[in-house]
This record gives C-alpha cells, structure tokens and sequence, in this order.
C-alpha cells in the first residue's frame, strides 16, 4: 500500500478552478472506430515537419512510415490504417490556416493488422539506440506540448540528468487521458520508465502525481517491478501544478533557473503517457498510431476517453460521441490553456489530450471589462511570481521591452491563472502572449 | 451534431473564471460596513442618519452625473463609489452640516476619484481626499462632535446639521469631547470598555470598534482584503505605544487606548485597505502598515493634532507605488534559496 503523507508537496501560488472530472474519471479507455478519411498535417511536433516518403495513390499498411524526420528535431509520422494515400496537399490546421499535410483512405475490409518493425532490445540497445528509436517511433509529449521527447532526453553539454520524472499531475480541469493511462497501463508506464532510464542515465525516477487520481497513484506503486529504481509521490490538487517547472519543484524542491532547462538541476520531465506508449510500442518497433483523447463538456453527449487513430477529423470524433445541437465552443486541451477552434475540419494529431466542447450555458454571459482595482489576486495566482497586475498596466501602454526587461515577461509560460482570478476581467495572459510574441520578433529582428 | 456552416465562438483560454468581480468585492465591503451603520445611528440618532444619506448620495450622484458628462457609461454598478460614500459618511462627525457633507462628497469623488481617472486610478482614498478638504476648509465644524446617546437622539435633528450654507453652525450646549482629544487636551482617560463599544463621542462610524473588526474578519476571511495591513498598523501602534507608556505612564496613553480611540480601528480595517491606493504584494503591505502606525503614534502623541489616522493613511497612499516598485515579487527561477513548499 501506498503510504500517503497528509499535506502533499507543491508550489507556491496557483488556484483552484473546479476539476470537472467526474463526468469521465471513472470510464475506461474504449477504442475508436477509423473515419472514412484520415488527415495528418505534416508538422504535428514542435520542430522541422515530417516529410513524404509516400505518393498519391500509394497503397499503404498499418503501422507504416508516411512521412520520415526531417533533421533531429523532427519526428517521423506512421500511418494509423492500411489504406491508400489519396492527396498530398493542403489539410486545415489547427491555427485555422491551411498547412501541408496527407489524406489517407482507410480500407474498410482490411483486417488492419500492424506491420512491425525493429523492435528495440532494452538489454542490448545503446542510450544512442535507444535515443534513436523513440524517434523513429514518433513519440513528442503527448501531454499537450508535442515537442520530440527524444530531444530532452539528451542533456545539453556540461549538465547531466540524475532524476526521470514522469508527469502523471493532469491538472487541467476536464481531462483524464494520463489518468486512465496510469490506471490501465501501469506496465506499460513501467517499461517506458526503464528505456528513458537508460537513456538519460538517470540513477531513479520520481512518478508525480495529483492527490485526485489517488487510485492511478496506487496503481502505479502495486505495479512497480523489484529492480526498478522508481517512486510515485503525489502532489497537491492546484493549478498548474502540471506545468514542468511547478512538478520540479514539487517533487525536488528546487528551482529551476529563469531562462534555463530542467536539466539545470539534473532533471528531465516526461509526461507519464508519453512513457506509457515508449513502453508500448518500443519492444515492437511500432511507431505512434493513436492516442488517449478525452471527449467532454456539457455539449457532448456521450462523454468519455477513447483510444483515437490519428488524424481523425474532429467533426467524425464528435459526431461518434453526439454533440448537442447547441454547442458554441469547443477548444483543444483544457479549459485553462486549451485553444479555442475556429473549425471542427482540424484533425486530432499526436498533442491532442482532449477536447471540451461549451454551449451556450457556459459561454453565453458576457462579462464587463473593470479597470485594474490592484487587488492582486494575480499577483497571488501567479505560479512564477510574476506580477501581472504591472504587466498588464504595461501592456495596455506598450511598453513591451520594460515588461521584458524589469518584470520577467519571457517567464511567463501562459498558464492563465492571473486571467483566471481577474475581478476586473481583464485578459491578461492574451496581453501577454501577443507582447511575448512582438518582443521575440523584436529581439530576433 | 454541429453542422457545417455552425458558428464557433472564438475566445483566447483561459475558457473559465473564477467567478470573481469588482463589483461583487465592493458590495461586500459595503454589507461588511452595514453594521458599523447601523451601530452609528444607534449611538448618533437621526444625526448620523442624515450624514451618512447624504454623504452616500452626494457621491454617487457626483459620480453619476460626471459620468455622463464625459459621455461614458455610469460607473455606479461597480459598487466602488458607495463604498466611498459609505466610508466619506462614517469619518464626518455625526452633527457636521448636511451643505458640508455634500459638498466634502462632490470633493471626494470629483477630485478624489474622477481627477485621477476614475476607479483604478485614484492615487488616494476618495473618501479621505473628501474628509481632507472638510477638515482645512472648516476646522471647527470638524471638530465639534455630538455625543453619543444623547437622549434626544431621534426626536430631531441637532441644530447644526441643519445650519445654511456659509453660515457658522450653532451647536447645541452638549458638545462632547472624544476620547483623543479628552486625553490630549485634558488629560482624560475614558474608559477601554466604552471605547471598545463604542459609546464614546467621535465620528460617526468610527466608534464601533468590535463591530468594524468583525467587518474586517468577514472581508479577511472572503480575501477581499489584505489582512497584513491592518494587522500591522495595530501591531505597530501597540507597540510603539506600549514602549512609550512604559517609559513614562504619566505622559502616554496605554496602548489598548491606542488601539480603540479614534479613527484606527475604521481607518485601518476599511481605509487603508482600498486596493487601488495601497500596495500589491505582502511585504508590501506590511511596510505600508508599519508606516501608517507609526505615522499615527508620531501625530498623535507629538503632533498639534489629537488625531492623525487621516494624514497617516494618505500619507501612506503617496508613497505606496513606491513601496510597490521596491519590494516587487522574486521573481520563480532568480531566487536564491530553493522553494518547494507551499
């Protein structure tokens, strides 16, 4: 049994919204039916996008490579279904402009077994090896984020990684993918642990997670192996806990430097789903063909976690899970972060963790914008200790380079927390990506 | 099922708020001041009745009407110009005339408030700003004060409340003295448990010290207010009271005196803590507290003034950006020590 302090570590700051994870907590992961067409824009990831090593009319099998890395930061992209490639063009993206991108046909009577390909020997493989196949399997952070998980796993020059911590927090409100992951893969979870080990030649592996998925927790700790040098510590229910420089700090009471990367205090931070499918697909040599996607909100009438190919249409996704007629938002991720779509034409690719679809209910009150009244409800929200209230009087008079210079704007990771608590509904976290976006533009300029 | 061609609504994340409001945060400072009203026209009578209707009114019909003379939308549903009236009321002494209260309003939200841009913007308290002009413009009327539970306290109005513009107030024979100026000028101690409840001369609502902590613990316990600050301003004038006592008990008042005499406990709990005009982050807070005690202990006990909670606080507010941009948040990331707990 897992023995549990009474006060979980954390941060400093953050707030409370409520979780809104009862509606699909307690559903298993069920699998999902192919679309009639499958659209995979050909950068999914942060980095170089994939490239085509496929042609229009090409037949293809499940599991086989479509679009090949371009570089190190890259990643390569499988196709989810046997089927043939219909088009190479221009697919709707997520940002609401056209990017390039392939349309797969799934044959229908096709028994859809996968192609395997070089499985990848934990005993044997080098960290190089190892470095290497989780690339050649497509994995980026599916907690959100997609950046190549095979580029943190090497540690800039001069630092080395002594800590592997998964993610398990999940702490936008609606979401449950990474706490069903845990809950039904804790194995899988396990073997991911032992590659990236190896990988990084990190001595353990602490297991983060949130003290609302007490049962993912406990799962996870029933299912450790003897030799595994792992740990699952939970943390305290606050947002954003998730964040990585929040977790480190959680779990390794250190901060990590303004400006610098985990690895600057020997730690690099993998999302616990993430780990879960290194761990699924790297004994086959299988590369990323679907992932764990919550469907939710009040407009969605069959709520739950599925197992979606990628490149499924979301239109196709949520017509399967009946949508109210009277939907007005749906946004990809959590409420707190998650990007409100302006097209439901976009598919879910491998960052998609969930989508919450609004009605009118919760999106109809319109709400009046106060000057600031100094409150400092965010200066108390804010997890960087940053203060927005300053930042945003800054904003408003375009003074970007001061609020870069003296306040710490490139700090803020967009977490929305001050946005969150503003009385005076000011939306502060949107004042601060346009200025964060204008001062890169500047600098690099 | 959404069908093509259905509108989408765009919105930058976050997607959800807590719930909270301006407006919401004022209204509840006005019900925690309710019962330091009530209190006031209890030990007032009609007196204090008359000044707070009017002090209220003059403010938000002063903010009502400049409003619309800009041509913008009236600003009264955000709650923060009752506030000041409310506050502005319970600072006047209770038998001050009716013309000088409207008037001291329209000062407080012409200048006070809408000079400086309106709510957000004040660099002062509005209703102190009002209170201020009130106190060089008519020092005597200022300074006479009605007392508490004066027998005929509802069967009409003090003479003076009543009195024409520009003409000098007449008072009644029955003037008291606060307990400030009692101890200043006479050397009289009254009573701690009469201060504590109140029943003492003095401002309208600033008598009623139980009654304006237990405002203060509701807006603390709401975090509609920072409670750091009147913790410190208490604290601070406790104790640099108290070391005064102790060196000469003769020549100083005991510090629970201190504590419940005057405008403190109304200036601290309610006055001090407007967000606009003080600082934003805790330790912030704390100096700001510790410099309006000490302001307060330094006038009251050395200064030409029996009381200083006024000054002390405005004060406060002028140098509060200040103390903002010198004790700015440590920023997650450049901190020396290592954080990691909560």
């Amino acid at each position: 049994m897992l023995s549990l302090p009474q006060r979980y570590p954390t941060f400093t700051h953050g707030v409370h919204p409520p979780e809104s994870k009862d509606d699909t907590r307690a559903l298993g992961i069920r699998q999902f039916p192919f679309a009639p067409v499958l659209v995979f824009p050909l950068s999914q990831h942060i980095g170089k996008p994939a490239v085509p090593v496929v042609r229009e009319g090409e037949e293809v099998v499940r599991g086989q490579v479509l679009a090949r890395a371009d570089g190190f930061v890259s990643v390569p992209q499988h196709a989810p279904a046997s089927g043939v490639v219909r088009r190479i063009g221009l697919v709707p993206g997520i940002a609401g402009k056209m990017v390039t991108g392939i349309y797969l046909e799934p044959y229908p009577g096709s028994s859809q077994e996968v192609a395997e390909g070089e499985p990848c020997d934990l005993d044997t493989a080098s960290p190089d090896e190892i470095v290497a196949a989780i690339q050649a399997a497509g994995i980026v952070g599916l907690g959100g984020a997609a950046f190549p998980t095979h580029v943190k796993l090497r540690p800039p020059a001069g630092k080395s990684i002594d800590t592997l911590i998964l993610n398990g927090v999940e702490c936008e409100p609606y979401l449950t993918t990474d706490h069903r992951v845990m809950l039904e893969q804790p194995a899988d979870v396990h073997t991911g642990v032992r590659y990236l080990l190896k990988a990084t030649g990190a001595a353990r592996a602490l297991i983060g997670v949130e003290a609302n998925k007490l049962d993912a927790a406990e799962a996870l700790q029933r299912t450790i192996p003897d030799d595994l040098p792992v740990a699952v510590r939970v943390v305290q229910v606050k947002y954003p806990q998730g964040a990585e420089k929040m977790l480190i700090t959680a779990l390794l009471g250190k901060d990590v430097p303004s400006g610098g990367l985990p690895a600057d205090v020997g730690a690099v931070v993998v999302n616990v789903a993430t780990a879960a499918e290194i761990g699924r697909l790297l004994p086959h040599g299988r590369g990323i063909q679907e992932r764990v996607v919550t469907l939710t909100g009040p407009a969605v009438g069959r709520k739950g976690n599925y197992r979606i190919p990628v490149g499924t249409p979301l239109r196709f996704a949520l017509e399967q899970v009946e949508v109210s007629g009277d939907v007005s938002r749906v946004f990809l991720g959590g409420p707190m972060m998650g990007q409100a779509l302006s097209s439901l034409d976009i598919p879910i690719t491998k960052g998609t963790s969930g989508f919450v679809a609004f009605t009118h209910a919760e999106t109809g009150a319109g709400r009046e914008e106060y000057p600031c009244i100094h409150c400092a409800y965010c200066v108390d929200a804010c997890p960087i200790h940053l203060n927005p209230s300053q930042l945003g009087l800054l904003a408003k008079v375009a003074d970007y380079e001061r609020m870069a210079d003296e306040f710490h704007l490139l700090d803020c990771f967009e977490c929305g927390a001050c946005s969150y608590v503003c009385p005076s509904h000011i939306p502060l976290v949107q004042r601060f990506r346009s200025a964060k976006a204008l001062v890169r533009a500047l600098r690099s300029g | 099922m959404a069908k093509a061609g259905k509108t989408l609504e765009i919105d930058t994340s976050p997607h959800i708020a807590s719930g909270a409001s301006v407006d919401t945060i004022m209204r509840n400072v006005v019900y925690a001041l309710l019962p330091v009203c009530a209190f006031s026209v209890y030990v007032f009578g009609f007196a204090a009745l008359v000044t707070l209707a009017a002090a209220i009114s003059s403010c938000l019909v002063t903010e009502h009407l400049l409003c619309r003379w800009r041509g913008a939308a009236s600003t009264l549903g955000d709650w923060s110009t009752a506030v000041t009236g409310v506050i502005y009321g319970l600072t006047l002494p209770p038998a001050l005339p009716v013309w000088m209260v409207v008037l001291g309003g329209v000062i407080a939200v012409g200048v006070g408030k809408f000079l400086f841009g309106g709510l957000g913007y004040n660099a002062f308290n509005p209703a102190l700003v009002g209170r201020a002009f009130l106190q060089a413009a008519f020092p005597v009327a200022m300074t006479s004060w009605y007392p508490a539970l004066a027998a005929d306290r509802f069967s009409g109005l003090p003479a003076s409340s009543l009195t024409y513009p520009f003409a000098t107030p007449v008072y009644d024979a029955l003037t008291g003295a606060t307990p400030l100026a009692a101890m200043k000028f006479d050397g009289e101690v009254t009573a701690t448990l009469d201060l504590a409840t109140g029943l003492t001369a003095g401002s309208t609502g600033e008598t009623g010290g139980i009654l304006i902590l237990a405002g203060g613990l509701y807006l603390a316990l709401r975090r509609m207010m920072n409670w750091r600050i009147p913790l410190a301003i208490l604290a601070t004038v406790f104790a640099l009271s108290g070391v005064m006592h102790l060196v000469a008990p003769a020549d100083y008042p005991d510090p629970v005196f201190m504590l419940f005499s005057g405008g403190l406990m109304l200036g601290a709990v309610f006055m001090a803590t407007d967000m606009v005009a003080s600082p934003m982050t805790n330790a912030g807070c704390v100096v700001y507290g510790v410099l309006i005690g000490a302001l307060v202990v330094v006038i009251r006990l050395w200064g030409g003034m029996p009381e200083g909670v006024m000054y002390a606080i405005l004060l406060a507010n002028a140098v509060s950006p200040h103390i903002d941009n010198l004790l700015q948040p440590r920023v997650y990331g450049t901190r020396k020590a290592s954080g990691g707990s909560s």
